[in-house]
């Protein structure tokens, strides 16, 4: 393990940052920081213990179990070290997001991941006091190689955890987005768009579209659109809500509206648009009836079947 | 009018006209379509119009006032004109320029158009039947 610390790039090779530490200290920086590697790497189940003991104190991390803990917190405590060795943020930006890509779905906070992070800078920082105690000026020195490093680190792990749940969020908004305006055809040439929960005007706009698109698959002679589900429209929803019913007149479809709730029907007479085409009905199912009625369809119930 | 081969093919089926335009149309072109389709309903007699404008990304005001007034006309003339194939996108733009097709009706496509003229000409004269057939000359 020890050995790994020759196999290091050449002094300034890899990270330009650090450079800036060599400067005022010339080889001072870059062999600080291998002495520094080394130590971790020389306590490592010792530091690593205490690190574990610092998270449970701190009851982060509590839906993990001690196993799984104890595997993460090695792994993290690994990268770690290797990141302040080479400097290489890429390998623990890496690990970060695969990090994150397995707790976030246990239900992880974004403080919780932080604070182990931090936890494990502080231990760290703790054992350099321990180890160079009897020489405040090289203490100093070894500061101020890790500190940096160490607050890097800390940086890339939080950033990435948050990246990570934001993908995560965006993915689920798609997800819910596609799944809020279902066009379903209930009979031949004829469509239902239920519409369940507040419309914005980013959701009316994806309406029209499947809609529209709808109209033309499925060859649709009459939609009929149930708001029962939508408690209120704001005026722009409104106006997008009346040119979507001209634009699918122009496409040879009937719109019948219904399920308008009081509120709606308001905004609707406020904005003054012109309502005359607006083919609306109280209900879905009074709906239901004037589209067979238009498509010429009759329903009757069997004589005898009771059932239900 | 302007030469040059036809940018909008004028077929003839029984009484109805069916116009199919099959690339964007400038001011000129449109005119000269209107010109063209005027001329032809009143040569074949014809008792419907179909124009199909399935091909067509973008319906500028010009071209929806030219539908109109194709439509306008082709009524004088004793024909019923039915817009189909509106493009979804195209449809929603027209809309919101507020500039959709006025009277004249629309389907979706051919079919659909072909089946409205049917039914808005059964009560209207059932006994062109009889003479649709000689419309030729």
């Amino acid at each position: 393990m020890n050995d790994r610390t020759e196999e290091r790039p050449a002094p300034g090779a890899s990270d330009p940052r650090r450079d800036d530490q060599a400067a005022s200290r010339p080889e001072g920086g870059e062999h600080l920081l291998s002495q520094l590697v080394s130590h971790l790497r020389e306590h490592r189940t010792r530091l690593r213990r205490d690190w574990a003991e610092r998270i449970q104190q701190a009851h982060l991390l509590t839906a993990m179990t001690p196993q799984e803990m104890a595997a993460e917190t090695t792994s993290v405590y690994d990268n770690y070290v290797e990141v302040l060795e080479t400097g290489s943020v890429e390998a623990l930006q890496h690990y970060a997001r695969d990090l994150s890509e397995r707790i976030i779905p246990r239900g992880v906070e974004t403080h919780e991941v932080v604070g182990i992070v931090l936890l494990l800078r502080d231990v760290l920082a703790r054992s350099l006091f321990e180890k160079y105690q009897r020489d405040f000026a090289l203490l100093n020195e070894v500061l101020d190689a890790y500190e940096p490093a160490a607050n890097r680190i800390a940086n890339t792990v939080a950033v990435s955890f948050v990246d990570e749940r934001e993908r995560v969020i965006r993915q689920q908004q798609d997800a819910i987005r596609e799944l809020s305006t279902p066009v379903l055809p209930v009979r031949e040439r004829l469509l239902i768009l239920p519409i369940i929960g507040v419309l914005d005007s980013e959701r009316a706009k994806q309406l029209t579209e499947q809609l529209l698109t709808g109209i033309r698959k499925h060859r649709a002679k009459v939609v009929v659109i149930d708001i029962t589900g939508s408690p209120d429209v704001d005026e722009a929803v409104a106006n997008h809500l009346v040119q979507t019913v001209d634009a699918s007149r122009l496409m040879g479809a009937s719109v019948i509206i219904t399920g308008l709730s009081p509120k709606i029907a308001q905004t609707l007479v406020t904005i003054g648009v012109d309502l005359s085409k607006m083919n609306t009905i109280g209900d879905l199912q009074g709906g239901l009836e004037e589209a067979e009625r238009l498509l010429g369809y009759t329903v009757t119930r069997k004589e005898g079947s009771t059932s239900s | 009018m302007n030469g040059g081969p036809a940018l909008v093919s004028i077929m003839r089926q029984g009484s109805t006209l069916i116009a199919s335009v099959h690339t964007a149309l400038d001011d000129s072109e449109l005119v000269r379509f209107e010109h063209d389709l005027v001329d032809q309903i009143g040569e074949h007699r014809s008792r419907g119009v179909i124009i199909d404008v399935a091909a067509l990304d973008v319906i500028d005001s010009f071209a929806a006032l030219t539908l109109r007034r194709i439509a306008e006309m082709a009524r004088l003339r004793g024909a019923l004109t039915v817009v189909v194939g509106i493009q979804p996108a195209v449809a929603f733009t027209m809309v919101q320029l507020g500039m959709g097709t006025g009277n004249v009706p629309t389907a979706l496509d051919l079919e659909a158009g072909l089946q409205l003229l049917a039914e808005q000409a059964l009560p209207a004269g059932p006994s062109r039947s009889s003479t649709a057939g000689d419309g030729s000359r």
